[in-house]
């Protein structure tokens, strides 16, 4: 049990995704202007990345594995997780379309994407266990939900600032992004796995 | 001739991939710690880049629009992966230092949007023309990254000493967020620097 919650609280804040693995960035400024659909954006990213974290590993260690074909492992990946989304959009969609509405722009933004395709592929290369990659992913989804939501506010705030103009926009949001970086650096090496 | 310099060029400095357009960030910052990296890293993407381009331009009659993005996914995978494997046989040390980054070729956004945009509508020629453009301007703005970053944070240049002996390393460059606080200036530097350009064409009275 404490294995897991260490797993989970290193892929929350030491190993954030975001901050210190550079993964995810084109949605981590593309939708963080506002606070509500970042939240959004976080929730999506998260279930994608749990329920593709699973199915990958089912393949991986069922299919790809047991056939000797592991240098595929991108190929089938990418497609797995790009298929598998636009599954899940069309199940959103005929069930839930209240969901649909809240979430169905960021399920097509997030098909291909660093942080989803990254993910699953750090679980195998570590070689975890099924269960340790469920926590993984979860950890690594509430990390992304987190530094976004973070940075929505931040830039919320910052709109109201009066920023040198060859810096306004993508500028100086990297160079926020740089702070909160500095500030999750403080968590390093809290937690050795 | 001439059209051909345009396309190649306007991937340098006025839609330059991370900085204009800031497409594929997330190797930007993570694989520039050094300028071999960073090289390797440009390279692999150029190679990837133009190559779809050209498959994709030539096969641009006979995909159906419907199914057109998987399609897509899957040339640029096959090219990524052929990709690792040479790097995998032929560098093995670099493809270590890469990593899961090198994988992660595959998903960004600047070769689907090429492709896309691009290679799906001009025949093939053109196509690899501007995947070699969009390339080469990615492989700058890594190089220039990853030199200041090395630079800065080590105090050699391609494992060389620059500095002088006194310096002091600023550690903070080669971790995240000196790369992020220094990707912020660039980007402030190259607007400034396409402003100036754009400027300058509407001086002479040409249109882009």
């Amino acid at each position: 049990m404490n294995e897991y919650l260490l797993l989970f609280m290193g892929a929350v804040v030491v190993n954030n995704f975001v901050l210190t693995r550079f993964l995810g960035l084109c949605i981590f400024f593309g939708v963080s202007k506002n606070l509500s659909a970042s939240g959004g954006m976080g929730m999506a990213v998260t279930a994608v990345i749990t329920l593709s974290s699973m199915f990958a590993w089912l393949v991986y260690n069922y299919i790809l594995v047991p056939f000797n074909v592991t240098f595929l492992t991108t190929i089938v990946f990418v497609l797995l997780i790009a298929s598998f989304v636009q599954l899940l959009e069309m199940i959103v969609k005929k069930y839930t379309p209240n969901l649909h509405k809240m979430w169905g722009i960021y399920l097509l933004l997030i098909a291909t994407n660093c942080v989803v395709l990254g993910v699953p592929l750090i679980n195998v290369e570590s070689h975890f266990s099924f269960m340790k990659s469920l926590v993984n992913a979860v950890g690594s989804g509430v990390g992304f939900a987190m530094a976004i939501v973070l940075m929505a506010s931040c830039r919320e705030k910052l709109r109201l600032a009066d920023v040198p103009k060859s810096l306004d926009g993508l500028g100086i949001a990297f160079i926020v992004a740089g702070c909160l970086a500095l500030a999750f650096f403080g968590f390093s090496g809290m937690i050795t796995l | 001739m001439k059209g051909l310099w345009d396309i190649f060029s306007k991937g340098l400095v006025l839609e330059n991939p991370i900085f204009v357009l800031a497409l594929s960030l997330c190797p930007a910052l993570a694989v520039t710690t050094s300028v071999v990296n960073a090289l390797a890293m440009g390279l692999t993407v150029a190679f990837v880049i133009s190559t779809n381009n050209l498959v994709v331009s030539i096969v641009r009659h006979l995909v159906n629009p419907k199914v057109r993005v998987p399609i897509y996914i899957t040339s640029i995978a096959t090219i990524v992966t052929l990709a690792e494997l040479l790097l995998k046989a032929f560098a093995p040390l670099l493809y270590k230092e890469l990593g899961i980054y090198l994988s992660l070729v595959v998903v960004f956004a600047i070769i689907l949007a090429r492709a896309e945009v691009f290679a799906s509508k001009n025949p093939p020629l053109r196509s690899f023309v501007d995947g070699l453009g969009m390339g080469c301007g990615f492989t700058l703005a890594m190089l220039l990254i990853g030199a200041i970053r090395e630079v800065l944070g080590n105090g050699t240049l391609l494992g060389y000493q620059v500095m002088w002996s006194g310096y002091q390393p600023a550690l903070i460059m080669i971790l995240a967020p000196g790369a992020f606080i220094l990707i912020g200036y660039l980007v402030a530097a190259f607007k400034i620097l396409s402003e100036r350009i754009e400027k300058a064409r509407a001086e002479r009275g040409e249109t882009i």
